[in-house]
């Protein structure tokens, strides 16, 4: 009675042969676009000598670009109204006394939602709860925690953080302790000259098993367009450029620190002597930077505005109001009254008029 | 397994994916998969836009000349009228974490199936008319073109959501597929595409008060037929005010609970608890209907149809509404009634009548769901109850979608259950409370004709039913929604064979010892109470 074709190991799972016929035309395309990227800087760099245009306009332009852009699709969001009360119940409602109510799951107080949106951004908690479902014989379906994604997420998002933080020493003087003392835990478990940051090595893997799951899973795979491949590319290229920096051919940081001071002064000057690494470095991230409003990006300042998360269970207990709501048309009782009155009558069922 | 006869259709669930991109648009209609469109004079009847007669596998869909304009300015309006649409066009990183908890692409396979996927299909449009990157990159950012096939593809794939939320629990966003698909079927009603067992529905209820379109007098005899019914059961002669002014509370079901099999033995229940405690309470003809198949249509569909029960609330002088057993009727109720047609400050704040508790959770709307009521009554001590009358009986409970993931009722059935029979068990915790999985026929798509798309979609559910079923040899499957007592037994019957369906209150009916009753031989359904007719786990194997 019941067939499944192939059979499946999950659908999530991997197997050999999804990569036969293995042709994924967003992902060249992205490929191509960063190639393309980088062979611009270099021709930029080498050949025309536009380093003021790369370490001076592109991130001033981009800083520009994100700024507005950001701004713009949050205030967007944040105008547009909710009409409807439309959390996602995920625990029991407060209800009667004696049931234990699950004040993160189905808030009921604005704690409660607070609770619950800072175990989702800060924990990424929803994906922690994923599971995938497998067939395993005809007509068996088994659900098993699936907790890679979840795993590789944080992995990428928190060591991004710390990346982030970290090169907050090239743009305060003096460095904040906080700063220092992160990038001393940061390298703690090495004795090596150069450091080499644990985060580094987390967001190299992480990023590069997002990449991977994209490619091998063929859902994922399925779904998957240019700009996802080209974002995982693009931070990829990054990382890449910065950790090479680092370890292989050195960039001189003072030059870099002064250009960093300089531009936050906004009295611009562009860096002498540096390595091209650098140039493609900062391409890069202007271009993420710039890239940032245009793209799901966004879902960083969307989470907190989600409304099936940031909203309270309680929309019996107090009136949601629609801002444009609008009357309709209804059928009236008169008006059912009148149609039916005379059978109503004749079963002795009470009526209004006559 | 292969060798067996099957005299029912198989089917096969096949997990690859296609070679074609999914841009491009999928607008295949085969028999069994799709629901029938809306015969015209339903749209006219509700005053709806572009009424016609058309058929999903015609060349020509007949859409109004001006169809793409109208959809463009119907997804302009609606972005700036949602920010949950706005967002959840924006925001999706295409993760997949939400790919396989769809019931349907678990029982089809079929990747735009995926909530991901389905929601693909509209933001793609988005892309292209309204976002930059869209306009700039094209098919790179993922944007396409609208086309008659992009919404025929509309058509095909936001019919088969069943607007269940599960994929919204998962997602790490919240995104609401479900939102997505409330949005994209409004669309598509503005150029003229419904399907018929929707609008049916909802012309009835706008006409007669309820979905099945039973005028006033059949109302009343379908009742005193449940009376006389009820006498032979118990011996007790229940007494069922209708439309009876100055009563304290209005009641209110869905309509099938009193037309409908095994609904029937739901309603049963409710008139002997009642009755049981002289509940001083009204049935409504007028309001005969707590389901809303508005809400599967549009908002503004489902305002209209929901404003009769405050209207006739107010009509009646009653002091507040209870609600009976009905999955998406709660969504509209829990969510949006009181947006919709409150305030109801011509009610009074609920309490209960017979235990005093103050329902203070349901402040504002004043609508109590009678499972909050009745686990009170339990709580309280006020029924008296004989579980062993269930005891043909090994239970399990079915969350059904709108009261989980909208509401948050898990605990409330389960105590009633607890209460009331002997044996209870759990389906795996993966598909039960907001994990829980769709009956597959859920937001108008109980049809006949779809039978296949709902057959797979059920799939994952039935699949969990028959774990306890052959584990504990489980052989009743509660539940709380009337879509779900009627589309529960076939789809049952084809995956496992065995379990029959029932609502809550009907085991609290059978349970109820009555002031005054004889001797009960039988259940609700006239059935001995000895379990020596219900089927054996082992019946069940032949699904396989
Ligand atoms: C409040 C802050 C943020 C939260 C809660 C958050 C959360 C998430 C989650 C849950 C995912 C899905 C899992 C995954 O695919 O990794 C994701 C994906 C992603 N996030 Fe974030 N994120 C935040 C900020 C950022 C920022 C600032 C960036 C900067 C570049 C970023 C870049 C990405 C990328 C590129 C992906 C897609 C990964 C892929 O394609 O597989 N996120 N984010
Ligand atoms: S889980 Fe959410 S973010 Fe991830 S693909 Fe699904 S809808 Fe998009
Ligand atoms: S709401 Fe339910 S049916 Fe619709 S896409 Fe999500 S999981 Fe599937």
């Amino acid at each position: 009675m019941f067939k499944t074709k192939r059979f499946w190991v999950s659908n999530f799972g991997f197997r050999a042969s999804n990569l036969q016929g293995f042709k994924i035309m967003g992902l060249w395309y992205s490929v191509s676009a960063i190639l393309l990227l980088t062979f611009l800087v270099v021709i930029g760099i080498e050949g025309m000598g536009l380093v003021s245009f790369f370490t001076i306009f592109i991130p001033y332009a981009a800083l520009f670009l994100f700024v507005v852009g950001f701004l713009y699709r949050v205030l967007k969001w944040a105008t547009s109204p909710v009409p409807f009360h439309i959390p996602t119940v995920s625990g029991q409602q407060r209800s009667l006394s004696w049931i234990k109510a699950d004040n993160i799951d189905s808030p009921y107080t604005t704690g409660g939602v607070v609770k619950r949106l800072a175990l989702d951004i800060l924990l990424f908690r929803p994906l922690l709860k994923n599971e995938k479902v497998e067939m395993q014989a005809p007509q068996r379906l088994l659900f098993k925690p699936s907790v890679l994604l979840w795993f590789g997420a944080m992995a990428f998002h928190w060591s991004f953080l710390v990346i982030l933080l970290r090169h907050l020493r090239f743009f305060l003087e003096p460095v904040p302790s906080t700063i220092v003392i992160l990038q001393r835990v940061d390298s703690i478990f090495q004795g090596l000259i150069p450091v080499i940051y644990i985060t580094d090595i987390i967001i190299l893997v992480a990023l590069g098993y997002l990449f991977v799951r994209r490619i091998i899973y063929p859902q994922v795979r399925y779904i998957s367009l240019s700009s996802d491949y080209f974002v995982l590319l693009l931070i990829l290229g990054i990382v890449l450029s910065g950790v090479l920096m680092r370890l292989i051919y050195k960039v001189d940081l003072v030059q870099v620190k002064e250009w960093a001071m300089a531009m936050l002064r906004l009295r611009p000057v562009a860096p002498k002597e540096v390595n091209l690494l650098f140039y493609i470095h900062l391409f890069f991230i202007s271009l993420l930077v710039a890239y940032f409003p245009l793209s799901k990006l966004m879902h960083m300042p969307g989470i907190f505005l989600s409304p099936t998360r940031n909203l309270t269970n309680t929309s019996r207990n107090q009136r949601h109001i629609n801002p444009w709501d609008y009357p309709v048309k209804t059928h009236t009782y008169e008006e059912y009254e009148e149609e039916f009155r005379d059978s109503m009558k004749e079963v002795g069922l009470p009526i209004e008029k006559g | 397994m292969a060798d067996e006869p099957s005299k029912e259709k198989s089917l096969e669930i096949d997990y690859t994916i296609p070679k074609k991109s999914w841009m491009e648009p999928s607008t295949e209609f085969r028999k069994g998969t799709y629901c029938y469109p809306a015969a015209s004079r339903h749209e006219k009847y509700l005053e709806l836009p572009h009424p016609r007669e058309w058929q999903p596998t015609d060349e020509d869909w007949k859409l109004p000349e001006d169809w793409r304009e109208v959809i463009l300015r119907g997804m302009e309006d609606r972005l700036n009228r949602y920010r949950s649409y706005r967002l959840f066009l924006d925001i999706c990183v295409r993760c997949g974490a939400c790919a396989d908890k769809c019931h349907f692409f678990i029982g089809s396979g079929d990747p735009k199936n995926m909530p991901v996927l389905r929601a693909e299909l509209l933001r793609s449009i988005y892309r292209k008319y309204f976002t930059l990157s869209g306009k700039v990159f094209g098919k790179l950012a993922g944007a396409r073109e609208l086309t008659e096939e992009v919404v025929k593809e509309w058509f095909s794939y936001f019919y088969q959501c069943t607007e269940c939320r599960r994929c919204s629990v998962f997602c790490p966003y919240g995104i609401d597929t479900c939102e997505i698909t409330m949005m994209a079927r409004e669309l598509l009603n503005l150029v003229g595409l419904n399907i018929n067992w929707i609008l049916e529905p909802a012309a009835n209820c706008y006409r007669t008060g309820n979905h099945l379109g039973i005028p006033p007098h059949a109302f009343k005899s379908t009742v005193d037929f449940a009376v006389d019914e009820l006498q032979e059961i118990t011996g007790v002669k229940v007494e069922v005010p209708i439309n009876r002014k100055g009563a304290e509370i209005l009641f209110i079901s869905p309509s099938a609970d009193y037309f409908a099999s095994p609904h029937w033995y739901t309603f049963l229940g409710y008139l002997l608890l009642f009755h049981e405690i002289g509940l001083d309470y009204t049935w409504s003809t007028y309001a005969s209907e707590g389901g809303n198949f508005g809400l599967f249509h549009s908002a503004e569909l489902a305002k209209r149809l929901n404003a009769k029960i405050y209207s006739e609330a107010k009509r009646l002088g009653v002091k507040w509404i209870l609600g009976g057993e009905c999955g998406h009727m709660w969504r509209v109720i829990h969510q949006y009634m009181d947006t919709f047609n409150g305030p109801a400050d011509f009610l009074e704040e609920p309490v209960s009548p017979i235990t005093g508790t103050r329902f203070d959770h349901a402040r504002s709307t004043k609508m109590v769901h009678i499972c909050e009521f009745t686990a009170d009554l339990m709580m309280n001590n006020k029924l008296r109850l004989d579980p062993s009358r269930n005891r043909k009986w090994k239970v399990t409970y079915h969350d059904s979608c709108n009261t989980a993931r909208g509401m948050g009722l898990f605990e409330e059935p389960r105590y009633i259950l607890r209460n009331v029979c002997q044996e209870f068990y759990e389906m795996p915790e993966n598909t039960i409370k907001e994990k829980t999985f769709c009956c597959g026929s859920g937001s108008g798509l109980g049809a006949d004709e779809n039978m296949e798309t709902r057959l797979r979609g059920g799939f994952p559910r039935a699949n969990a039913v028959r774990y306890v079923h052959e584990k504990f040899g489980v052989n009743l499957l509660t539940c709380i929604c009337a879509i779900d007592r009627a589309t529960l037994p076939p789809l049952l019957e084809y995956w496992v064979p065995g379990v029959e369906v029932a609502g809550v209150h009907e085991l609290v009916g059978n349970a109820l010892v009555l002031r005054g009753e004889k001797e009960r031989t039988t259940n609700l359904r006239g059935e001995p109470l000895d379990s020596t007719i219900s089927p054996s786990p082992s019946s069940g194997e032949r699904a396989g």
